[in-house]
């Protein structure tokens, strides 16, 4: 079983981008399951998001402990909140930055979500769109094929800005 | 179709196919995602419905029971407290034999406040009359809530079937769906006791201590027959739609020495847990129970029991505990776990069986020391 923890804050998308992910597994052939973790429910709070992945049907409720995949869509939560916690040996970790992070002296994979969104003028409530920008590098890291990333995206949502925004993100991400 | 659908998306799929006359609506969290996917239904033209918004729990369960006085088939959906404002009217729609249809996602009772799964809500209805089912995948909270129309309607049940799913964790939680197309499955609704305008007549009239406890006994023959109707019912399901269930379900039960006994999400989890015990040697199983009323007859003879509890009776004990304890009269292991959506594992549950202690009672996370 392949699991994901995602990190964001309140308004940002996190749910909303464990909810694609889900989508485009079951694309792909594959059993998924999307559970948010909805603690406060406010904009701005931080929130966490599980996806899992698998061949067989899944039977866990229980929240992600060992994720394969972190992915943190705002950087500002990475003093507040452990987004490392339980994360498996050689798992990876995906942040939303215009340039080279390290955490905990280990190097991660980046992306400018924010910049893809403004560019792409993907901007909701003044709040830069992340959820679907973000399917993009998560299919450039094989979780997930990227047609079924743009298709998952395109069912939920009609603007096909959002289906621009991933492939750039896929082109984009720095390995 | 395959989907991949929330809990409560799954519930207001199959309630836009059972096709309700009259659906009254208001929203609690986690429940809201129902009736609001009902209302785009209607709104779109899906199919035909009076759709009322309501101002409390209270109006959406007397609004379902005027409707389903006049022979309608209803729906309402709710949580927690709105489920516990609708109490009086919970025993009003069962004393009267009206086949509402209600989906309760599970929520915990405050204060203090708490929006996450818990069991006591439904579990303190439970002698209200109300049939109980409790889900455990978004499949099975859209087939049971097909299903809960076809076994309230029929003329040997004709009470009301409330169907459980876990706030949160089956409310919101993505997952693989087929929805069906039921056909002929769900009969149309004949209320024999119908208000006709042409025939008029008095409904729940002043009745006597001669003759009330009449109309009880013959609620519970009815909860009786609900055995027999659910099976006939979950059989032709099976045979046309390929899914089966039961008043239970089990999993690696047949030689097992301990089975975790448990309701909702809580006991699909558990399946995860007892293939880890295989492995270690210990032969466990889970059996879920689906119905709780009609509660199951169930033979548990020779068998260690650990149930897992997301409730509690104060001053008495775990209402699934005491409730296997009365019709099977055996010593258990009884684990209070999962209250107000306290994070419950499968490597928990797994401890749970391992330490288990026949005939003691242990709140987990609770320290001896506090």
């Amino acid at each position: 079983m392949y699991e994901i923890r995602i990190h964001s804050r309140g308004g940002q998308g996190g749910v909303t981008a464990a909810r694609l992910i889900a989508l485009a597994a079951f694309r792909d052939g594959k059993h998924a399951t999307a559970t948010p973790f909805y603690g406060a429910e406010r904009r701005g709070a931080p929130i966490v998001a599980f996806a899992r992945i698998d061949e067989n049907p899944i039977r866990i409720y229980s929240q992600v402990m060992n994720p394969d995949l972190v992915v943190v869509l705002d950087r500002t939560l990475v003093p507040v909140v452990k987004v490392l916690k339980g994360l498996k040996p050689h798992g990876t970790v995906l942040v939303n930055s215009g340039h080279a992070v390290t955490l905990d002296h280990q190097r991660v994979h980046h992306v400018d979500l924010t910049g893809i969104a403004l560019a792409e003028d993907l901007v909701i409530a003044g709040e830069p769109v992340l959820d679907t920008p973000v399917l993009g590098a998560i299919a450039r890291l094989g979780v997930i094929s990227l047609a079924s990333a743009t298709s998952a995206i395109a069912e939920m949502f009609t603007d096909p800005r959002n289906v621009t925004a991933a492939e750039r993100a896929y082109r984009e991400l720095v390995l | 179709m395959k989907v991949i659908a929330t809990g409560n998306y799954a519930v207001a799929e199959a309630v836009k196919q059972a096709s309700p006359a009259v659906i009254a609506a208001y929203p609690i969290t986690p429940q809201t995602e129902i009736v609001e996917r009902i209302a785009q239904f209607v709104t779109h033209g899906d199919f035909p419905c009076d759709y009322i918004p309501v101002e409390s729990e209270h109006s959406a369960m007397a609004a379902c029971i005027g409707a389903a006085a006049t022979g309608a088939r209803t729906f309402t959906a709710t949580s927690s407290q709105g489920l516990l404002y609708m109490h009086e009217l919970l025993h009003w729609a069962a004393g009267a034999r009206l086949p509402v249809v209600m989906a309760n996602v599970n929520r915990a009772v405050g204060p203090p406040w708490n929006v996450w799964a818990d069991h006591t809500d439904a579990l303190s209805q439970r002698d209200t009359g109300w049939l109980q089912v409790y889900a455990a995948t978004a499949q099975e909270a859209y087939d049971a809530t097909l299903m809960a129309f076809r076994i309230a309607e029929d003329w040997r049940v004709l009470l009301p079937v409330m169907v459980n799913l876990d706030g949160f964790l089956l409310s919101h939680t993505m997952q693989d769906l087929e929805t069906v197309d039921p056909g002929s499955f769900i009969p149309p609704l004949h209320l024999p006791h119908a208000i006709d305008t042409g025939h008029p007549a008095a409904y729940a009239p002043l009745t006597g201590p001669k003759d009330y406890y009449r109309f009880r006994w013959d609620m519970e023959r009815s909860m009786r027959d609900a055995r027999g109707v659910i099976a006939e019912t979950e059989e032709d399901f099976a045979g046309r739609f390929g899914r089966r269930y039961g008043m239970t379900s089990e999993y690696r039960c047949e030689d097992a020495e301990v089975l975790v006994i448990a309701m909702g999400t809580l006991a699909k989890e558990a399946e995860v847990a007892v293939d880890r015990l295989r492995v270690e040697g210990t032969r466990a199983g889970v059996l879920r129970i689906r119905w709780f009323r009609p509660f199951p007859k169930l033979d548990l003879a020779g068998r260690e029991v650990v149930v897992i509890d997301r409730d509690y009776s104060f001053g008495f004990g775990g209402v699934l505990a005491h409730s296997l304890c009365s019709t099977a009269r055996i010593e258990l292991y009884s684990v209070i776990a999962g209250l107000g959506g306290q994070e419950v594992t499968h490597g928990d549950i797994a401890s749970f069986v391992r330490e288990r202690k026949d005939g003691e009672e242990h709140w987990f996370g609770v320290k001896d020391d506090v």
